[in-house]
């Protein structure tokens, strides 16, 4: 079935959601004693679509593990439904190129995997879902796996396990918890088999199989990119003037709710409105998404009611999952899936980067400004669709590159839910949202967006249109399902 | 009157690029200390054509130029005087320097038909300098000193601490030299950019002797030096009610809450109030 075109921010609203039946196990000896077996027992082969979790990020091995086996059977035309890729999963351009992989379904693709993928060596093609419409594919049977498989850093024989607990703990298990339900089989693998699993966000009655390997990865490589404030004095300025924005909407009251990603930006906005909390007495009510040390900080120290966790960004984060109660992890529909009455609806605040954003506040965060594929949506077009007030920050330029353009590269987050753009040369709030200009009016100095890129085109100078090339080789998945914008072979 | 004075390493595109970013009243940048002899024609045609190209900067536009002992004075001044510039800032700096850059620059001055004067702020760093202090400060087109403690305690033979008493005669000296000719007097930069607390010591000690403004070598230092160096808000309330109490009363001396106010103390509330309205701490309507 063809896929629609997006038309609306607002457009899930009349599509009838309908979940499929959840999927359970009927295998009764679950425990096998290797990869191989498991594999022949679930007659892998050409044409299966395969499904993989990144909560160890760039320091994930379960994905090439199994692919290691896919090579040896040379297996062809796999999809690969893995919720992101990282560097470490480089050794899979191989497979691209080979005709192994040839479709793949991802929230983030990050490294040489998508650089293949943007040079067009990918048979079919690729599509960026946000991590909400990830679930909400899988729920409904529009993704449709074969095999999931979930790494754990603890389970038991029957296939009860968590991320919890073990030597490569990564926290919560959000993003398998719809693979889990709704794939057709379900494979367990671990590091660390136990007797008995007492939390268990893996259920022994979806999985049909468990093994053990020597190692699913890397814990320590969860931290990959930015997770520190950042020390550059422009992403200081930029933060303290989106926090200025923020205070100035009255947003920081108790109570309040807000996410911010885990650039070094958002972990300085997100500094000073601790600051704020302290100098006042406030406590807010949660914080969701990806959770750092600083929202653990928050959290400890009583000025945080809740974080809902949908991934741990470093190992602090980790420990405090383990160790809070308040520390609550959530599958990602929950987080996200526009159909799920997600937690993203009930943020005050969000606080996101951008790799383009364009005069209609459209954002890029998937390709570059040549078209390549350097991330993707993760939970951005999602919170900035759930949150009251959305916030951009981001420098006006990078690398002597206007930031703002006439029309971004390509649409990851529709401007429609993009509230506010903060910059080190000035602020500026979408028309749209005539509520916000009008409390900050008097407040702070505000500029049109169209004045910030002339501003910036007086230091960089109007660069030259960067044509597109002509050969799609994939779509970027607005977070109901439509096709929000296409991605081309460079 | 500025209270913060930022160095801009003359060598760094990026950072000249984003230097009127940080909130500083004055950007200095520098073609001296911080760029090496190799990089001193590119450093200082880098400074030209960013501030001939670029109307960004809401903040006075120093540059700090090489010294009379260097063969690079005079291609500073040559490429630099131009009406983009406020003020030159002169390192080792002695009467016979500032005596020399202020004929050379009325040639250029008049030769390319500058629109204003461009100032000075002589850097005292040597002893020699402080002994001269006086005679530097009182020249006409000396707009301001710097104190540079790093080069005069080099030229002491003396530790530098954080506490500073060791440059305590110095800063006493150049700050009255200044007072006594109603110059500015900006203090020596903090250099550990990681010591906040250090800052705001060394920032009250330098308000607490006569300093109008302090030089930062980083953006963070920025904002304490402004907060620190503007009246507080107990301040302006203060001043505010002083004022307010001389209009209504035309005796020479009264009280408020106790306390004896007479004509200096009206005379410095003026002035806190004048500073308040100047940092936009305080609308013309408030007064």
């Amino acid at each position: 079935m063809s896929k629609p075109m997006f038309t609306s921010i607002e457009a899930y609203k009349n599509i009838s959601y309908k979940k499929i039946e959840p999927v359970l196990s009927h295998t009764t000896d679950k425990f096998k004693s290797n990869l191989e077996e498991v594999l022949d027992l679930l007659s892998l082969r050409d044409g299966m679509t395969l499904s993989f979790h990144h909560h160890l990020r760039n320091g994930d091995g379960v994905l090439n593990l199994v692919m290691d086996y896919i090579i040896r059977r040379n297996i062809k035309n796999i999809t690969l439904a893995a919720s992101s890729l990282f560097p470490v999963h480089g050794l899979i351009v191989d497979y691209i190129e080979k005709g192994h992989i040839t479709k793949i379904i991802s929230s983030y693709i990050n490294g040489p995997v998508a650089t293949a993928i943007s040079k067009g060596l990918l048979k079919d093609q690729v599509i960026m879902q946000t991590h909400g419409g990830r679930a909400r594919s899988i729920e409904t049977g529009e993704l449709v796996i074969d095999i999931a498989f979930i790494g754990l850093s603890c389970a038991d024989k029957n296939g009860n396990g968590n991320g919890k607990y073990g030597q490569n703990a990564f926290g919560p298990v959000g993003y398998s918890n719809a693979d889990m339900m709704y794939a057709k089989n379900v494979v367990v693998i671990t590091d660390n088999l136990v007797d008995e699993v007492k939390e268990d966000e893996i259920q022994s009655k979806y999985v049909d199989y468990v093994v053990v390997v020597d190692s699913i990865g890397k814990q320590e490589s969860i931290v990959s990119g930015t997770t520190q404030i950042t020390k550059d004095p422009i992403g200081i300025k930029i933060a303290k003037d989106t926090t200025k924005v923020l205070d100035a909407l009255g947003l920081i009251k108790p109570g309040f709710s807000m996410q911010t990603g885990a650039g070094g930006v958002s972990l300085a906005v997100a500094n000073e409105v601790y600051n704020i909390m302290s100098e006042r007495n406030i406590k807010g009510s949660f914080i969701s998404g990806g959770i750092t040390a600083y929202f653990v900080k928050m959290l400890e120290e009583n000025k945080m009611d809740k974080l809902f966790d949908v991934q741990c960004f470093d190992l602090e984060a980790v420990r405090s999952y383990r160790e809070n109660k308040n520390h609550i992890g959530m599958s990602a529909s929950k987080y996200a899936n526009p159909f799920d009455n997600p937690v993203v609806n009930n943020l005050d605040f969000t606080i996101l980067g951008a790799t383009e954003i364009d005069l209609n506040f459209n954002v890029n965060v998937t390709t570059d400004s040549y078209g390549a594929i350097i991330g993707g949506s993760g939970g951005h077009a999602d919170s900035a669709y759930g949150a009251k007030v959305t916030i951009i920050t981001t420098q006006i330029m990078k690398s002597r590159m206007p930031i703002i353009k006439d029309r971004v590269t390509a649409i990851t987050t529709p401007g429609d839910s993009v509230d506010i753009l903060v910059t080190e040369r000035g602020i500026a709030v979408n028309p749209k949202r005539t509520d916000l200009i009008n409390c900050l009016s008097g407040k702070i100095k505000l500029y049109s967006i169209k004045e910030l890129q002339d501003i910036c085109y007086t230091i960089t100078g109007k660069p030259m249109n960067i044509e597109k090339g002509n050969q799609t080789i994939g779509i970027i998945e607005y977070r109901d399902g439509s096709i929000i914008d296409y991605l081309y072979k460079k | 009157m500025s209270r913060s004075l930022l160095f801009i390493p003359g060598n760094n595109p990026s950072m000249i690029q984003n230097s009127d970013l940080y909130g500083a009243d004055a950007v200095i940048f520098d073609l001296e200390d911080s760029v090496l002899v190799q990089h001193k024609d590119a450093a200082r045609k880098l400074v030209k054509f960013y501030l001939e190209q670029f109307n960004l900067l809401s903040c006075k536009v120093i540059v700090r130029i090489n010294g009379m002992e260097t063969p690079f004075l005079k291609m500073d001044l040559d490429d630099l005087t131009y009406d983009y510039i406020d003020m030159f800032m002169i390192p080792n700096a002695t009467h016979g320097a500032i005596e020399y850059i202020t004929n050379q620059l009325k040639e250029l001055e008049k030769e390319r038909h500058l629109k204003k004067e461009i100032k000075l702020i002589p850097i005292i760093e040597t002893p020699y300098a402080l002994l001269q202090v006086k005679d530097i400060v009182k020249m006409s087109r000396v707009s301001g000193l710097l104190f540079g403690a790093e080069d005069y305690s080099m030229n002491m033979s003396i530790k530098r601490t954080k506490e500073g008493s060791e440059i305590s005669f110095a800063r006493n000296m150049i700050s009255i030299a200044a007072k006594a000719y109603n110059k500015e007097v900006y203090d020596t930069p903090f250099i550990d950019v990681n010591d906040s607390e250090g800052l705001k010591k060394d920032i009250l000690l330098a308000k607490s002797l006569g300093f109008s403004g302090k030089a930062a070598i980083h953006p963070r230092q920025i904002d304490l030096i402004n907060t620190l160096f503007s009246p507080s808000q107990e301040d302006i309330f203060d001043a505010l009610r002083i004022i307010k109490e001389a209009k209504k009363d035309n005796k020479g001396a009264f009280s408020i809450d106790g306390k004896m106010v007479d004509a200096p103390i009206i005379t410095r509330a003026k002035k806190v109030i004048e500073q308040a309205k100047l940092y936009g701490l305080i609308g013309d309507g408030d007064v």
